[in-house]
């Protein structure tokens, strides 16, 4: 929303200094955007009238210009705008003009003819943000003087605001000029309105069929009206908040809305002679002032003339295209109406049609503020109708619906638990009276009577929040909470971060792709599809499906790496996945999952015995649960009992023929809910056993069928009491040994629990795990 | 009464000599046995005077050729140890110097790299932050990312289709009724969860995952990370709240930054504030939103507004990160590319 510093100055005695009110402004709550300086006379340019212009054959999108600045000089010009002829009066920037834009005019022209200068064009000249070619001054306009002083153009200042929702208020300059007003403690004269008498009574019929959704409707009959241009500063303001000046009368009505955050609409009288506010039937087309034909439901809201029954505007939106003021017209029925904020606001979003009005009907108008907008507009376009008259006999039609002033008990010590600052009721006036505030002390506080422009403040709270915005945010100190909470990480995110620094210590990589999948994308990588979530509304149908595993992800890293030839491709990301759940949400879980390109299985496993050592965890090796996606002979899962908490292994060399990935990838995923959320026991302390200890080798010849495993549980088992520990040191396959079987070479370390472990004992373990071997198919090598 | 002579120093004498001129001649741990079992070997020259003191009847002067012969027996021995250990280090000398490598070729060698991993940019801020406010007397709260429409919305004071809910461009999950499900818009949920399920006092942060519907540009991404903090408990007011954010900044950025407020608007608190940190040079970032929990907010999560107050704030872990390593496009945190990955260790 801009605002400008014009404007503010004739509603109260602000300050001068743009910085010193946009500093206020921002203290305020209306946070600024921008500060602009428009309308400042730009040095060296001086009004010129076209003498003649003539085109060259080899330039055919400029015109030569030969211009006369009233010296008697001519001076030839080339020109890139269409919009000049011989005898107007346009802006000559003369060679050595600084434009606004920085940028140095100069003698350089085209085909080697020179430019003695610059015609120039609204924007330009900083006027205007938009235009369709040279400014075109009045046919009297003296020649050789600022462009600026022969139109009266005001040295102005653009304040961009970003309103936020509670300030509806704001969304004219009044409101801003009130509270900066308040904030420095000077007086709000508000606009200047025109107190002419009112002409004879003219009353315009009004019925409401849908009161529900408006709450106040009025017409006010204006007569002798004449439409001509605007007065140059109404233009001038207008543009600069970023309005094309149209006529006389839609320049008074647009500027009234700016001023006073005030929608209003002039209608012919002669075309509209009374008004029905009434819903549209479903289905009904109506034709908006842009031209567009509007196909209505049943819950848009129409202003219709009363004499036919014809909407003649989408109410609070746009009118309609048969009803304008034209060159003709004569006499006006000037409406101001308040309506329903959120069904204009339903209405808006339906038709997808903003509109300067909507933006303020959305939010909440005041509907006691037609008096000083019906006023205001008569001393805008009495300015170039002197004539024009205000008739008496208004019609002002209202219901339960129109909003009345809400009164709001405020209590001290409320105050106080909110803001640690206690202000009695005079206390609490002196802050709210000069923003519109009623303010009756009571022993407790205050009663407090709220503005009709106030919609947003409906309850205690809201008042409370005035009361700090205007003894200031600063002023109410900083202090710190003496909690009796101690800060820590729970268990869980000690274990996580551990498992962070785990896998960096392994050399891994982190990243985040998007949890968004394209519909296939799962299932592609082998991956079940059935218990996917969708996106409702996604940016694109390719990030429509919410992940329920985090490896299209990390493969899709891979690959991207792989493809720019990076040569140590090790990532994992922990993150949520999301498959459906019995109830609304999912059965959201935090996952790990670990890819490193050209690496085996046994990569894989060493990062899974990595993250059990650090977490204290464990789980079965399951080779025989081939999991979904995996290689379908060098992948297991992990197990507890009938869950799987994770996989681990190579990617299925299919899904990464298809993903166009080469060589292998080693995988681990493991769900965290699980492991994350145990907290192993503290460990008890043993004591070491110092006896003397013995290492024995044994070598069995084994089937492949055989899980090493198997083997080694047998043996651990058949150790009994003296094992310390058992290692596998060494696989052999090849000579020696029989095609389809391996030999497998444990070192197990014997210790008697108490004594000297003799040679006896010794060969005692020796026999039994020999036999161990046999019962799982192993035979001791000799 | 003088010493009683001994008849034996002449042969004891030139024992030593012997000896001793061997071992300094001993090229190596062999040859320095040999000497020195020469001469005290039990047919070493020593042994034999040794042996001959029993034939010596004279108390006195069998005791002073005994002393003799064990001074002597030090002597050599003590010689032999010196050459022992100078005998060791000439051979530690010489297998050291085989034993020679280029250190920085073993540095620059492949298998020698050592190079952790890294953890992504935004896990690093997270934690960073974390520890921050864990200092300032804070747990951490986490929730889901799917959330429901109440948790998301209408528990924040944004009952359906209210007007604040257009400041967030949400994204749907498909589920019925269609709306009910939502990818979280902002942390704010679990302010919510923590309220329902923790027994105030309450001094939380909530990092996390959030979801916009926003074409991904230098500076969005549909997917991005908000941390919030939720202090409720008896008694706290606006000052609490100005002077948590002030500890933040200080704990955070340095003790040269400092913090304002300014007014703004959040549906869910009131007073509601945006808050800048101003760095040492003057200049100011715009950082978060803030305010006092709305009374509405504390009653739709169970707590009495009459009873309770707190503030609750947040802002985004990205730009953290994006500021302080001077990312230009944020979109390059989540390109995933280990080019990019490996400058930040």
């Amino acid at each position: 929303m801009k605002v400008l510093l014009s404007i503010l100055r004739e509603m109260a005695d602000l300050p001068a200094d743009p910085e010193i009110l946009a500093t206020a402004m921002n203290t305020l709550g209306m946070a600024v955007e921008s500060v602009d300086v428009v309308g400042t006379p730009v040095n060296g340019v001086v009004t010129a009238r076209i003498v003649r212009t003539e085109k060259h054959p080899d330039a055919a999108k400029v015109t030569r210009c030969w211009v006369d600045a009233g010296d008697g000089e001519e001076r030839h010009v080339w020109c890139g705008a269409t919009n000049m002829g011989p005898g107007d009066i346009v802006p000559l920037a003369t060679l050595g003009t600084v434009m606004p834009d920085g940028r140095e005019i100069s003698r350089r022209g085209i085909l080697g003819i020179d430019s003695e200068g610059m015609l120039c064009s609204p924007v330009e000249l900083g006027i205007a943000e938009e235009a369709a070619g040279l400014l075109i001054l009045p046919p009297d306009t003296k020649l050789g003087i600022s462009p600026f002083d022969a139109l009266g153009i005001e040295h102005d200042v653009v304040f961009d605001l970003d309103l936020t929702r509670n300030r509806p208020d704001c969304w004219g300059h009044l409101g801003v000029a009130r509270d900066l007003a308040a904030h420095f403690g000077v007086a709000l004269t508000g606009p200047r309105l025109d107190v002419a008498p009112l002409g004879p009574e003219k009353s315009v019929p009004v019925s409401i069929s849908a009161p529900d959704r408006c709450g106040m409707f009025s017409v006010t009959v204006i007569s002798n009206v004449t439409v001509v241009p605007s007065p140059q500063w109404v233009a001038n303001r207008l543009s600069h908040l970023g309005m094309r000046p149209i006529s006389n009368v839609v320049d008074a009505s647009n500027l009234v809305m700016m001023e006073l955050n005030q929608p209003n609409h002039a209608y012919d009288h002669a075309v509209v002679s009374g008004f029905d506010v009434r819903l549209a039937a479903e289905g009904e087309v109506h034709r908006t002032l842009d031209g567009v034909d509007r196909r209505l439901s049943a819950d848009d809201l129409l202003i219709c003339n009363g004499g036919d029954g014809r909407a003649v505007g989408l109410a609070g939106i746009m009118g309609g295209l048969e009803s304008e003021v034209t060159a003709s017209t004569s006499e006006l029925a000037l409406e101001v109406a308040w309506f329903e904020p959120d069904p204009i606001r339903f209405s808006v979003n339906r038709h997808n049609l903003r509109s300067e009005a909507s933006v303020r009907f959305e939010r909440g108008v005041d509907p006691r503020g037609v008096e000083t907008a019906v006023r205001r507009f008569f001393a805008i376009l009495r300015e170039t109708c002197p004539d024009a008259v205000l008739h008496a006999g208004a019609t002002r039609v209202s219901n339960e619906f129109e909003p009345v002033e809400r009164v709001i008990e405020v209590r001290t010590a409320r105050v106080a638990r909110s803001l640690g600052i206690s202000p009695d009721g005079g206390r609490m006036r002196e802050l709210l009276a000069p923003i519109g505030f009623g303010v009756e002390p009571m022993p407790s506080g205050a009663r407090v009577t709220v503005p009709t422009w106030r919609p947003d403040c409906a309850e205690e709270i809201d008042v409370i929040e005035e009361i700090a915005r205007h003894h200031g945010y600063d002023a109410l100190g900083k202090s710190v909470p003496k909690s009796a909470v101690h800060g820590r990480l729970s268990t869980m995110q000690q274990r996580r971060r551990m498992l962070r620094r785990v896998l960096v210590g392994l050399g891994l990589d982190e990243v985040m792709p998007m949890p968004f999948l394209a519909p296939g994308e799962m299932s592609g990588l082998g991956l079940p599809e059935d218990d996917v979530l969708l996106i409702a509304n996604p940016l694109v149908a390719e990030e429509s499906v919410l992940r329920t595993s985090l490896r299209p992800g990390l493969l899709k890293a891979l690959r991207y790496n792989q493809s720019h030839r990076a040569t140590r491709i090790g990532l994992w990301e922990i993150g949520h996945v999301y498959p459906k759940g019995k109830d609304a949400l999912p059965d959201e879980t935090e996952q790990l999952g670990v890819v490193v390109a050209g690496a085996t299985a046994e990569t894989a496993l060493a990062q899974w015995n990595a993250v059990c050592d650090a977490l204290g965890i464990g789980a079965n090796l399951e080779q025989s649960r081939v999991p979904d996606g995996l290689h379908p002979t060098r992948s297991a899962s992990l197990t507890r009992g009938k869950k799987v908490v994770g996989v681990v292994g190579e990617v299925d060399p299919v899904v990464l023929d298809s993903l166009g990935i080469e060589g292998r990838v080693s995988i681990l995923e493991i769900d965290l809910t699980v492991v994350l959320n145990e907290e192993p026991k503290p460990v008890q302390a043993r004591e070491i056993n110092r006896h003397p200890s013995s290492d024995i080798d044994l070598a069995f010849v084994v089937n492949d069928s055989v899980p090493a495993q198997t083997l080694q549980r047998a043996l651990r088992q058949a150790a009994g009491k003296r094992l310390v520990s058992i290692e596998l040191f060494d696989v052999y396959r090849g000579k020696g040994v029989a095609d389809g079987a391996r030999s497998l070479a444990f070192r197990l370390r014997l210790q008697e629990p108490s004594g000297t472990l003799t040679d006896a004992a010794i060969a005692e373990v020796q026999q039994a795990c020999a036999a161990a071997g046999v019962k799982v198919g192993a035979e001791l090598r000799a | 009464m003088s010493a009683p002579s001994n008849p034996f120093q002449a042969e004891i004498e030139s024992a030593v000599e012997l000896a001793l001129a061997g071992i300094s001649g001993a090229s190596s741990a062999d040859e320095l046995r040999a000497v020195v079992n020469q001469v005290t070997g039990k047919k070493g020259a020593l042994s034999s005077v040794k042996s001959s003191l029993g034939r010596i009847e004279d108390v006195e002067a069998r005791k002073t050729v005994g002393q003799a012969v064990n001074e002597a027996l030090s002597r050599v021995q003590e010689s032999a140890d010196r050459r022992s250990a100078e005998l060791k280090r000439a051979t530690f000398a010489a297998s050291i110097e085989a034993d020679r490598v280029d250190m920085t070729e073993l540095l620059l060698a492949p298998t020698s790299s050592g190079r952790r991993g890294r953890m992504h940019l935004v896990t690093q801020a997270t934690e960073r932050l974390e520890d921050v406010f864990i200092g300032l007397g804070f747990q951490i709260a986490e929730g889901p990312e799917v959330e429901t429409d109440f948790h998301n919305f209408e528990a924040l004071n944004m009952p359906p289709s209210h007007p604040a809910r257009s400041m967030w461009d949400t994204l749907f999950v498909d589920a019925d009724p269609q709306g009910s499900v939502v990818l979280r818009t902002h942390t704010s949920p679990v302010q919510i969860r923590v309220m329902q399920e923790w027994e105030p006092p309450i001094y939380a942060v909530m990092p996390g995952r959030v979801f916009r519907k926003e074409t991904p540009d230098a500076t969005h991404m549909p997917v991005f990370h908000q941390i919030e903090g939720l202090v409720i408990d008896r008694n706290i007011t606006f000052a609490d709240l100005a002077g948590t954010i002030e500890s933040f900044t200080k704990a955070f950025f340095g003790p040269g930054f400092t913090s304002r407020l300014r007014p703004s608007y959040f549906p869910f608190t009131e007073p509601s504030a945006e808050f800048d940190i101003r760095r040492p040079d003057g200049s100011w970032i715009e950082l978060g939103g803030c305010g006092m929990v709305h009374p509405r907010v504390l009653t739709a999560a169970g707590l009495d507004p009459e009873e309770w107050s707190g503030f609750a704030f947040g802002f985004g872990i990205d730009r953290m990160a994006k500021e302080r390593h001077g990312i230009e496009d944020i979109r390059e945190m989540y390109s995933n590319d280990v080019r990019f990955v490996e400058q930040f260790s």
